[in-house]
């Protein structure tokens, strides 16, 4: 794969990786894994437990060591370097401070070996506690500190020695919802003013979807997908990418002899044009609930329908509704209507709706083997 | 992508880093903990071993010594002599520590503080102690058998185990204690609430939450029991069990190959309940929730009034025990002359204090290259997963198995070897460090692995991506974190140096003698009141070292609070 060129980059990539494969005994959990950061990218690894990204993380920080491929650095190859030559900063999920130093000593951690004037390690340590908004807690003790100020403090001790890489090891997880959207502005707004190229490993996908330039989808050890977080929610390239990120709604369908057509059920639909596939191919249809288009707006055009109500569910701002396609009563479809046109639309259960999948929403994609 | 060139062709080896000073260091010092372990654990051992397949002139013969060994009946005795005392003395310590730690954990019984500290007693003191008090109190001219006129016949099973219970009394009530302080108050209250009666609590919730502690009790006096030395050497007379007939081969007969052959049979039993105790503690760990809550023990005046009763007894029993002794020090002539004296204080018969200096700078060395060695190779064990982990772990555990008997017969073999480079250590005080160092290697061992592995695992990738290298953080982080547990540790080595004989006993020279290898040999010699002037200086000792422990770890504490404990004011309660 070659993997795109991050815009306005000019020199060679931050990091590069080549093939990386990695194996613990018999487990594989890297197979071949190659894609760049660009200089002053938030990258994220994004996929589930188990998937390889934070054993790929761990590869650039040299915490393990890979089978094979290559780590590169601003060009350089760094496969063989240990950790302490590869000049990074790294964050970890358990944040790792130490509980017998202060704030600030925790921060000056890394800059007292470099044997750097005590004064200036001292202006260092006013910075980073500064720029992570904790100047007054600088002679506490970890053990005193809010989970999310701990965080702060982990982000702050990784920064001090000005890494030309950041990474990020689900930095976000052991926090409380509140506190983790704070800080993930927080964090991005950081990363931006610093222009530091940053890799985060998340499982959250909204984490991932909020905060990143670009986004590596990883399973079982291999990418899946490599984009912006607009191209991987509007066109996930795999059906993994698909589950995986944002709510889509997945049809069991075949292929028509009509090119661009397949059969779901009893109904015929037209969908994106995409490869054209042998008539009876087993395939999946993909719609997210928010693309199904309800009421008046789902007159004309192609892939109308009528659609029962089944069940409705109150999320707020949206209202989730279960469908039925027509011939289709066990196919369910969800769709996401705002709360505040149900009545207009006359969507009690039971109800009967127009509502049309619109060509352009519906991707198609292969059925794996196994899928039903 | 890049699925399809996959898996087929990943290599087994892993993409090596260039050596640095660091990673050289680090193999290094794993390379010196390896070598330290094989040379002072593993090679002694393989030596026992092969010298029980040999003759008196070296010269292979397989199995005849033990065929030798299992059909003479004099010697075979002491194979079922070892097993009667140590089951008996297992089953009578047990039953007797559960009531006492029952007493101090699950009831309010007056004054708990008191008896727990009286029952640690024994802790302090070399095992032949108990043995001697016995002997002054209901020898043939002990302070009972002449006050009564009856001679019990102290001298044989019955002595052995009498000061056998004494003797590992505290090892098992402090197992129990901690076994009867883990558990479920919710557990009781679902009892009450289901209407169960008091027995039926104490059968089906009491009992199988302590059957565990109760075993690894069972499994720790009797390893102690079977392993010890001094007291069936005291109190023993004609009844040979397995530690003295080693003694009596190799230090009588100069029969050293069936020393070596009894020390391999008198592996096995020690080997076996180590093994069995290591699963059984792993299940421990498991039963109690972290959600349990704390059980707080009702006012139940009847049992509160036996229980107290029960408690006193004991204590004063084990009281009179070190009484006896102290008495015995100070009068001239045990029991004829009862006027106070100090004069067994000047240990004119081995040449004053020199034995028991002896004792303390050997005790102070093993505490500190002990805690040094232990702490370290627990670190590079735990936090440099290198090749040689689970080698290094296993050769670790091995010593709490070793009989010190068994560890003091293997270096004489090894040390005292003729044109041994390791000869040179044969005859010094250093030699006398290194068996105590890994006679008591496995406990402290344990306690630093427990201690590193309660730490963030990420401390070493810390520091490694900010280029400090990690003995640098080995000493700013790690060690201040486990002070606490290091203290207990030099604690354990110098306490147990102190009273420890059966490794040692073989290893004395002139000019090296300790100060309860010089209990016995007064004691041998007929010289019993300064033998236990000088065993009640060993207890002294203890005791005072014991409450500078205490004062250190009140400073630990006060030290680390900050760092353990959040703000008051400031934080809610978490």
């Amino acid at each position: 794969m070659t993997p795109p060129r991050p815009p306005g980059a000019a020199g060679p990539p931050a990091v590069e990786l080549e093939a990386i494969a990695k194996r613990f005994g018999a487990v594989v959990a890297l197979r071949g894994v190659s894609l760049s950061v660009g200089e002053g990218e938030l990258v994220c690894f994004l996929g589930p437990s188990g998937c390889g990204k934070t054993t790929l993380l761990r590869i650039v920080a040299g915490l393990e060591r890979q089978n094979a491929g290559i780590v590169r650095m601003a060009g350089r190859d760094v496969s063989r370097l240990p950790p302490a030559e590869r000049n990074y900063g790294i964050v970890f999920q358990s944040y790792a401070l130490f509980p017998n130093l202060t704030v600030a000593r925790n921060v000056a951690y890394g800059l007292e070996t470099r044997r750097r004037p005590k004064a200036a390690i001292a202006r260092r340590v006013d910075e980073l506690l500064a720029l992570v908004h904790l100047a007054g807690h600088r002679h506490r003790y970890p053990a005193q500190l809010s989970g999310g100020e701990q965080q702060r403090v982990a982000l702050a001790r990784a920064l001090a020695p000005s890494p030309s890489l950041l990474l990020l090891d689900e930095p976000l997880s052991a926090l409380d919802a509140r506190v983790r959207l704070t800080l993930r502005q927080e964090i991005r707004a950081l990363q931006r003013r610093l222009g530091v190229t940053t890799i985060m490993v998340t499982h959250d996908q909204e984490e991932a979807l909020t905060m990143a330039d670009r986004i590596v989808v990883m399973n079982h050890g291999v990418v899946e997908q490599v984009g912006t977080p607009v191209e991987i929610y509007t066109e996930p390239s795999s059906l993994f990418v698909a589950r995986f990120v944002g709510q889509m709604n997945l049809l069991p369908a075949t292929a028509c002899a009509r090119p661009g057509w397949v059969r779901v059920g009893a109904i015929d639909l037209r969908h994106r044009p995409a490869a054209p596939a042998p008539p009876g191919t087993r395939l999946v249809l993909g719609i997210r609930p928010e693309e199904i288009a309800v009421g008046p707006a789902s007159r004309g055009g192609d892939n109308a329908l009528v659609a029962r109500v089944r069940a409705l569910q109150f999320q707020g701002a949206l209202t989730r509704l279960a469908l039925a396609l027509p011939g289709e009563e066990d196919a369910r479809v969800d769709c996401d209507v705002a709360t505040h046109v149900l009545d207009e639309l006359g969507a009690v259960e039971g109800a009967e709706l127009a509502v049309a999948l619109r060509p352009a929403a519906l991707r198609v994609y292969r059925a794996n083997e196994g899928d039903p | 992508m890049t699925r399809a060139s996959a898996s087929a062709a990943i290599p087994d080896r892993t993409v090596g880093h260039r050596l640095d000073r660091e990673t050289v260091t680090g193999h290094a010092l794993v390379a010196l903990f390896a070598l330290f372990l094989y040379v002072f654990v593993l090679y002694p051992m393989l030596h026992v071993l092969w010298r029980s397949l040999l003759d008196n002139s070296g010269r292979f013969v397989g199995a005849a010594n033990y065929v030798r060994y299992f059909s003479t009946p004099a010697i075979a005795a002491s194979i079922t002599n070892s097993l009667t005392v140590s089951v008996l003395a297992m089953t009578v310590t047990v039953a007797f520590a559960f009531v006492y730690a029952y007493a101090l954990t699950r009831t309010r019984v007056r004054w708990r503080g008191l008896f727990r500290l009286a029952a640690m007693l024994p802790i302090f003191a070399p095992s032949l102690v108990q043995g001697l008090a016995f002997v002054y109190l209901f020898g043939n001219n002990g302070m009972v058998t002449r006050w009564t006129g009856v001679n019990v016949g102290i001298y044989g099973a019955k002595g052995i185990v009498l000061a056998e219970v004494f003797y590992c009394f505290p090892h098992a009530m402090l197992i129990l204690v901690a076994a009867l302080t883990a558990t479920d108050a919710r557990l009781y209250d679902a009892a009450a609430a289901l209407g169960a009666s008091r027995l039926r609590t104490f059968l089906t919730v009491t009992l199988p939450g302590v059957k565990y502690g109760l075993m690894s009790a069972c499994f720790v006096v009797f390893t102690l029991v079977i392993t010890d030395f001094g007291a069936p050497k005291v109190i023993g007379g004609k009844y040979s069990v397995m530690a003295t007939q080693i003694y009596d081969q190799v230090i009588g007969q100069q029969n050293f190959t069936m020393g070596a052959t009894v020390s391999v049979v008198l592996l096995i039993p020690a080997l076996v309940a180590f093994m069995v105790d290591r699963v059984v503690q792993r299940r421990q760990y498991a039963l109690i929730s972290s959600s349990a809550r704390p059980l707080v023990p009702r006012t139940r005046p009847l049992a509160d009034w036996l229980l107290f009763a029960y408690c006193g007894l004991v204590a004063l029993a084990i009281a009179a025990v070190y009484l006896a002794i102290l008495v015995s020090s100070l009068v001239r002539r045990w029991p004829y002359d009862l006027t106070l004296t100090l004069r067994h204080y000047a240990f004119d018969t081995i040449g004053g204090y020199a034995a028991l200096g002896n004792s303390m700078y050997v005790a102070i060395l093993t505490a500190v290259v002990g805690t040094l060695i232990a702490f370290a190779g627990a670190y590079l064990v735990e936090k440099r997963r290198t090749a040689l982990r689970a080698p290094l772990y296993v050769l670790s555990l091995l010593p709490v198995s070793i009989p010190g008997m068994v560890l003091g017969l293997a270096y004489i073999f090894v040390f005292n070897a003729p044109g041994s480079v390791l000869n040179r250590l044969y005859g010094t005080l250093a030699i006398l460090v290194i068996s105590n160092l890994v006679h008591y290697f496995t406990v402290p061992f344990l306690t630093a692995t427990g201690a590193l592995k309660q730490m963030d695992a990420e401390f070493e990738g810390v520091s490694a991506s900010l280029g400090v290298p990690f003995w640098r953080t080995f000493t700013r982080v790690t060690v201040p974190i486990a002070l606490p547990s290091i203290v207990a540790i030099s604690m354990y080595f110098f306490l147990n140096a102190m009273v420890t004989l059966s490794a040692v006993v073989f290893l004395v020279a002139p000019g090296t003698e300790l100060a309860a290898v010089a209990v016995l040999l007064m004691d041998d010699a007929g010289d019993t009141a300064q033998a236990a002037a000088m065993s009640v200086l060993i207890i002294a000792i203890g005791l005072a070292v014991r409450l500078v422990y205490w004062w250190l770890m009140m400073g630990v504490t006060r030290r680390t609070q900050g760092w353990t404990a959040p703000l008051p004011d400031e934080r809610m309660p978490a």
